[in-house]
């Protein structure tokens, strides 16, 4: 395995194969960590983590929580709201300010794409993006990637359907580029209105039928669908948008039988999906869950090497 | 008072006067040009080696006085535009307060007066408050001194209300600007939609959102026999759409910028703030097409726009910055390398572009032309010279450009107005 | 060229193991209660080993356990980049068992001490014993092993290489060589 060099976690589309197994490979070790009684290791003593949370999460903020605490390291939580910067306060002055107290990582959200990038070019400490605007969320692609090969037992070749409103969706563009890179054939799938312009030249194939999308898939990705985008009008009705690309046990009367359905929550019970498929055989969000701890422990363990070089003694 | 230019190699919107003549000014006008002219006591101004063009006009900035004059202000405005070879500008209404009554843009002619570097005329607002409700009082504007009126920032959205400024700028002569966009199909974008936007995330405002102002438009001045001049066009579709209705006659004219044919989209992968614009940077192909219009007059004339933002305003996440960049500085630059040593327009069309049309779009007899009789507005170009762009050398009081960097051509030297020199790099 | 000699063959490390298996039981006075965890990579290997040979002796077969001690080392923030971590695989309950902890060479210490470490957060074993295949000194830390294959002098410049065919791909053997110092 090749040695990660990076300092940041901004986005899956510079991360080489090598290195997304990587992620993959530790958070296997990882995994273990959370299975044992003592929950707890010592590997990141002394570091401070800061959440810095632009955007209103609760998920991933304590998955990213959890994953350091178990890594020992100390952690703060900073949730700001987008109104208290417009008071002249810009949001490289805050990543500074919290940077001054010698924080060594920040996870950064924020609901404008681009601002981990930006803060990473402008702060010292190292950033993981946890979520910009409509454009990344690295950890839940590597999660989902993991589960994925946890349960079916490779990503290459496998037909992985991306369902929902891919327009809004950067849990769909970090996926893409994950399951590209590993050598997945990717559909997205949804309505016209929330299909971005110009996404096949991601490489991925574009559908507006469910069904046939079902047919040949191994894994269907479901997003979830915002509510509050409703008053945009992108759907005639959340009710027809269920019934056209929800997933329900009729739905998959054709689907394979080692079929994965994933979502990354929170779910729309009923609209995604229905309920019955939510707590079905095919489910594995709570797995998601497990696995979204043991990725998170290791990209925050990755990424907290440090520059200095010295001898490895034994 | 009398200024006396050697050595001038003229270019005007016809023609390079091959053989290099002397520039005789008195009292503000071109009195004569010929060989080997003396006067006593006259300032000398030797152009040896330059291109002496005439004062360049700029019928597109933004002075944010009054209201944001930790932006900018007339004065700070008028040495950047100076700096960059304009004699003559034209600022947009969208201040605090809009633009939209006499006594504002009498507070404004009468601070550029003070300020006495340049020609600077005000644009009214079309609407009041530019809220797209109600016209403003258009013959008391034109009273005022405005030539032109324009809702820059936004469009007139309500087409019966646009069809009556029509009306009435026929009526009066002023010229109305149009800023395209339909706000329900741009709703929030930050950037073109495209590819790009796909990938970054950001939210793309579709082209037809300007193409359907200009169509509308266009059918409102065949319609009513008006005149409309359309602001920082961007897109293809616009530029056939506006050469259809030259083709029929129509009474359009055009601008664009130089961010709109030198940058692409593609600049937005920095989330640099400062590539965020309105109309947003679009394509190669609207590069392309943008280039075509100005060679074959599709585009009559070369704006700036220049937005002034402060770093405070610009240091801000994508969504939440405000869109503009300066432009006044490094317009000659741009255009001479881009366009000039590009091989689509010569330097007399650059004359064009940048002095002729926009005199003759707004009505300025006077200017835009190097002839006896006329106003001795000047600028004196060394066309050779290669600069790079640099914030310490920007005077703009906002530093947001996007071009900090580059290597530009065309290096402005001297520029004269009213028979003055206002600037000497 | 770094100066390299053989100081263990194949036949010697094997005498060696099944010497310590011998200690192991005769201190421990059979295998009840006895389990054995190695720390990866070679030490994993050496106890599996060990395992065998107590079967040979004593037809039993004891649980063997592979610990990963990257998370526990004390020199983490000293380090360029992140090693590698890889599972521990200990499927037993360490709880009141007597534990033989495996590895191939005992240096400093404090691969040792990292390991007491991790043990200690999987449960509280009756006792830990250290069985090592080489000791080459230099402790930094006050750790002894209970069991040693060979104890080698070394100075400080000395690396000290334990081969194993299961991770090596060639014929057992340990070797000493000069490390090559940084100009």
């Amino acid at each position: 395995m090749s040695e990660w060099t990076r300092h940041d976690l901004l986005d899956l589309k510079e991360l080489s194969k090598e290195e997304i197994e990587m992620v993959l490979q530790t958070a296997k070790s990882f995994k273990e960590v959370s299975a044992r009684d003592v929950k707890k290791v010592p590997a990141l003593r002394g570091k401070t983590v800061a959440m810095l949370f632009f955007e209103p999460s609760t998920r991933t903020r304590v998955s990213f929580e959890l994953a350091a605490k178990r890594l020992s390291a100390d952690t703060i939580s900073i949730a700001i709201s987008n109104s208290s910067l417009n008071k002249g306060e810009t949001i490289i002055d805050t990543a500074k300010n919290i940077e001054a107290m010698n924080v060594d990582l920040l996870v950064v959200r924020h609901s404008c794409a681009g601002v981990p990038h930006i803060l990473a070019e402008n702060v010292g400490s190292s950033i993981i993006n946890a979520g910009d605007g409509c454009r990344s969320h690295p950890t839940q692609a590597l999660l989902d990637l993991f589960t994925i090969k946890e349960k079916l037992g490779k990503i290459e070749g496998l037909n992985v359907a991306i369902i929902g409103d891919i327009l809004h969706s950067r849990v769909a563009r970090s996926n893409i580029w994950g399951l590209k890179k590993l050598g997945a054939n990717v559909t997205v799938c949804g309505p016209s209105t929330l299909m971005p312009v110009g996404i096949e030249r991601m490489g991925v194939n574009v559908s507006y039928n469910v069904n046939d999308v079902i047919k040949t898939a191994d894994v269907l990705m479901l997003l979830r669908l915002q509510m509050e985008r409703q008053k945009d009008k992108f759907l005639p009705s959340i009710r027809e948008y269920a019934k056209s690309f929800g997933i329900n046990s009729s739905k998959l009367k054709d689907a394979k039988k080692d079929l994965v359905i994933m979502h990354p929550g929170p779910t729309n019970r009923g609209v995604e999906l229905s309920a019955e498929i939510a707590d079905g055989k095919y489910s594995v969000i709570l797995d998601q869950v497990t696995n979204g701890l043991a990725i998170r422990m290791a990209v925050l363990y990755l990424l907290l090497g440090t520059k200095e070089q010295a001898p490895v003694s034994g | 008072m009398s200024l006396l230019i050697k050595n001038a190699v003229i270019i005007n919107a016809d023609k390079i006067y091959k053989k290099a003549q002397d520039i005789l000014i008195e009292k503000g006008k071109i009195v004569t040009i010929g060989d080997s002219l003396k006067k006593d006591g006259a300032k000398v101004v030797d152009a040896k080696n330059n291109y002496v063009l005439p004062g360049l006009i700029d019928i597109h900035v933004h002075l944010r006085e009054p209201g944001r004059e930790d932006k900018e202000t007339i004065e700070t405005g008028s040495k950047a535009a100076v700096k960059g070879g304009f004699t003559t500008i034209m600022c947009m209404p969208n201040t605090k307060p809009v633009l939209d009554n006499c006594m504002v843009i009498e507070a404004v002619i009468k601070e550029a007066k003070r300020v006495g570097l340049l020609n600077v005329i005000p644009i009214g607002s079309i609407t009041k408050g530019q809220k797209d409700e109600d016209l403003v009082d258009m013959f008391e504007l034109k009273e005022a001194g405005c030539l032109a009126l324009s809702d820059d920032g936004k469009s007139v959205v309500n087409s019966q209300l646009m069809k009556m400024a029509m009306q009435y700028s026929k009526m009066t002569g002023l010229l109305l600007i149009e800023h395209c966009e339909d706000p329900l199909i741009s709703s929030g974008g930050v950037m073109n939609e495209g590819e790009t936007s796909t990938l970054l995330g950001l939210k793309g405002d579709p082209g037809i959102s300007e193409t359907i102002i200009v169509a509308r438009d266009i059918e409102l001045a065949n319609y009513l026999d008006a005149r409309i001049h359309f602001a920082h066009m961007s897109l293809r579709r616009s530029v056939e759409l506006i050469r259809f209705a030259k083709s029929q006659g129509i009474k359009v004219t055009a601008e664009a910028c130089p961010h709109h044919f030198t940058l692409t989209d593609e600049e937005v992968k920095s989330f640099n703030t400062n590539t965020k614009v309105n109309p947003p940077l679009r394509t190669k192909d609207d590069i392309a097409a943008i280039k075509e219009a100005l060679k074959d007059g599709t585009i009559d004339c070369i704006v700036t726009d220049h937005a002034p933002h402060t770093q405070e305003d610009k240091e801000v996440d994508f969504d939440h910055a405000p869109f503009g960049m300066i432009g006044l500085e490094t317009s000659v630059g741009l255009t001479v390398a881009e366009l000039v040593d590009g091989g689509v327009l010569s330097w007399p069309q650059m004359v064009e572009k940048m002095a002729f049309m926009p005199a003759k779009i707004i009505g300025l007899e006077n200017k835009g032309e190097i002839k006896e009789g006329l106003d001795a507005d000047l600028t004196i170009i060394n066309p050779n010279e290669e600069w790079i762009v640099t914030e310490e050398d920007t005077v703009s009081k906002s530093k947001n450009s996007p071009f900090f960097g580059r290597k530009l051509k065309g290096r402005v030297k001297v520029t004269i107005y009213g028979g003055k020199v206002v600037y000497e790099e | 060229m770094p100066n390299s000699s053989k100081i263990m063959d194949k036949e010697s490390i094997a005498r060696a193991l099944m010497r310590i298996a011998h200690e192991v039981l005769e201190k421990n006075k059979g295998v009840e209660h006895l389990c054995i965890v190695g720390i990866r990579t070679r030490g994993a290997l050496l106890a599996e080993r060990i395992k065998e040979c107590i079967k040979n002796i004593e037809g039993v077969e004891i649980p063997v356990g592979i610990l990963d001690i990257t998370l526990y080392r004390d020199d983490l923030t000293l380090i360029a980049t992140q090693p590698v971590v890889h599972e521990t695989l200990i499927n037993f309950d360490i709880t009141d068992k007597k534990i033989i902890l495996v590895d191939d060479v005992l240096f400093t210490g404090r691969t040792i001490r990292a390991a007491l470490n991790a043990l200690n957060d999987f449960g509280r074993p009756a006792n830990i014993q250290l069985a090592v295949l080489i000791d080459r000194g230099h402790r930094e830390l006050p750790i002894r092993a209970d069991y040693v294959g060979k104890n080698i002098p070394t100075s400080l410049d000395q690396n000290v290489k334990v081969i194993l065919k299961e991770s090596d791909n060639q014929t057992d053997e340990v070797v000493i060589k000069q490390r090559i110092i940084n100009e």
